[in-house]
């Protein structure tokens, strides 16, 4: 699979990006720089417009102002397939259209790499057990999609994506509805995926999972004001209240913040 | 789609031809299995072969386009409206090409006025949902589905009104027509020529359908260009379901059954499903039109009579039985 080698450092940036939410007033244009080995955590209150972001930083949808560039080339300029290489996204909902197997769905991911006429390969079956057992759902291969649990779709949905092998990782809040133990799997995965070079880019509802484990956060406002770092400038106290309009209350643990609600 | 594909499309084909031969074989003066071969070898004697390719072959033919034709563009609108329910007339185009050739048979004209007209209701209709579902909103298979229904209705008032201005001695050609009938099917090439060129051409898409079937965010994420492909569907399907109705009235319930008996047995993959569907739909056709020349012969029943006693009792087969 020579389609697989990439270059050693990539990314994905935005220019002036102004997301296309309806209702909301122009401005606050997002200039993000996306790397291989950063894990970013966006976060931000319900209908901020986190999934509008990553929809548009997947090309799924067209931004109201602004430019994506993927190494500096334009992602207009850019064949879907070709973009689908690079990019890859998991959904927060998904649909089910007709039955399908767990190994049917995570092959799905080797799509953007066959010629219209080519079948799956032995590589293509390795490639998706692999992802499979990565996310620990191989002992699934044969069931129906539509017969797991919500964590287990949400484990495939992953493993998918990972099948699919894209240099940038698109997530879209990827802990939903995991326990506790695969919670702390998923977010680990990640963080060796970027560790050899991909660059992930996820939602996350859960302050905490962000706090301990994403170098980089951007924070988005209702409003659509939003403001972006390294995690350690931007996970502190006062920014996080304002963002959730909720009070906070710190400790450390581990050597890292962690952040609890306030009763109210 | 990890399943072997020549194995199954092998069967299928083996059974296809076992029944075309059984088809030629039967009827008022019965031809053997070993005779018939005998006849296309180039041999046999002079009555077989009259018999075979000048009366029942090109109508076996007919009846194996038609059902091919049928099954593959129900298969492809149900991708396409991610809807299981979906058939090749769902979207209205046998109502337009039932309107055309109850027209031209008004009119007093003959078979090949009737075929082109109902190819040009059918085409007509075919564009109507296309122009109105795209209207001025974001187009989405619901929408498609709703308009195509709601054009679909339009047109089986339009259907019941001419049959009811329509003189006695016109009415039963019509209801024929109506209920489907390959009996004046004469000409099957320009079927089997559609059903194979389309074939062809959406098989090599095959895997961009699986991926479609998942959504169309999904399948923009994994790199696909939703909306030509959709519209391309969409043509193909219309096209597939023109050239049949044109053949053989509308014959319901081979695009909605076939597709789904298959699914039940071979899975969802559309690089398996579309040619294993041309080849089921042709045989289940081929056997209809056989039964509906021999129930009550030397009378014979409309096709689509056939199809729907087999096809109504299997569905609610499968919907009583499906998870």
């Amino acid at each position: 699979m020579s389609g697989n080698k990439r270059p050693p450092m990539q990314a994905l940036s935005t220019r002036e990006l102004v997301i296309d939410i309806p209702g909301r007033a122009d401005g606050y244009p997002l200039d993000l720089t996306i790397k291989s080995g950063q894990v970013w955590g966006v976060l931000g209150p319900n209908g901020a417009g986190k999934t509008t972001l990553l929809h548009t930083l997947a090309g799924l949808r067209a931004p109201r102002a602004g430019a994506l560039f993927l190494n500096d080339v334009p992602t207009t300029k850019l064949k879907r397939r070709a973009l689908s290489q690079q990019l890859g996204l998991v959904f927060q909902d998904r649909q089910d259209g007709f039955p399908a197997t767990v190994l049917e769905t995570a092959l799905i991911g080797r799509h953007p790499w066959l010629a219209p006429w080519q079948m799956e390969g032995a590589d293509d079956l390795a490639m998706a057990e692999r992802s499979l057992e990565a996310l620990d759902v191989l002992h699934l291969k044969n069931r129906l999609v539509s017969t797991l649990s919500g964590g287990e779709r949400q484990r495939v949905a992953i493993a998918t994506l990972m099948t699919q092998s894209p240099h940038t990782w698109l997530l879209d809040e990827p802990t939903n509805h995991l326990d506790l133990h695969h919670q702390v799997a998923v977010m680990k995965l990640l963080t060796d995926r970027a560790a050899a070079g991909n660059a992930i880019f996820m939602c996350l509802h859960d302050l905490n999972l962000a706090a301990r484990w994403c170098d980089h956060i951007l924070l988005m406002y209702p409003n659509g004001e939003t403001c972006w770092g390294p995690a350690e400038r931007m996970l502190v106290p006062d920014a996080l209240e304002r963002l959730y309009n909720q009070q906070l209350a710190t400790v450390e643990v581990d050597g890292a913040p962690f952040f609890v609600p306030k009763r109210v | 789609m990890i399943r072997p594909i020549t194995l199954p499309l092998a069967v299928l084909a083996v059974a296809g031809l076992i029944a075309m031969v059984m088809s030629v074989g039967i009827g008022s003066v019965a031809i053997a299995p070993a005779d018939v071969l005998l006849v296309f070898l180039g041999e046999g004697s002079n009555l077989h072969r009259t018999l075979i390719f000048e009366l029942r072959l090109p109508r076996t033919l007919s009846a194996f386009a038609t059902g091919g034709l049928l099954a593959v563009a129900g298969a492809l609108m149900q991708v396409l409206l991610r809807n299981p329910l979906a058939d090749p007339y769902v979207l209205g185009l046998s109502g337009g090409a039932a309107v055309g050739a109850l027209l031209a048979m008004l009119a007093g004209l003959g078979g090949a006025v009737i075929s082109g007209s109902a190819f040009a209701g059918a085409m007509l209709a075919t564009l109507m949902v296309f122009g109105l579902a795209h209207g001025t909103g974001s187009w989405t298979p619901s929408r498609l589905l709703l308009t195509g229904v709601v054009v679909a209705a339009g047109w089986g008032a339009v259907i019941t009104l001419m049959l009811a201005i329509s003189p006695a001695r016109e009415l039963p050609g019509m209801l024929y027509w109506l209920m489907g009938d390959v009996s004046y099917a004469r000409a099957p090439w320009p079927g089997l020529g559609v059903l194979v060129l389309v074939c062809a051409l959406v098989v090599p898409l095959g895997r961009s359908l699986n991926v479609l079937a998942r959504g169309p965010m999904q399948a923009a994420a994994l790199g696909i260009s939703v909306r030509p492909l959709e519209w391309l569907i969409y043509i193909l399907a219309s096209l597939l379901t023109a050239t049949a109705v044109t053949m053989a009235g509308s014959i319901g319930f081979v695009g909605l059954v076939v597709p789904h008996m298959l699914r039940l047995v071979l899975g969802n993959d559309q690089r398996l499903i579309l040619p294993a569907c041309a080849l089921a739909g042709g045989t289940l056709l081929v056997l209809a039109d056989t039964l509906a020349r021999v129930v009550i012969a030397p009378e014979q029943l409309p096709v689509g009579v056939i199809t729907a006693l087999l096809g109504v009792p299997t569905f609610l087969y499968l919907l009583y039985r499906s998870r």
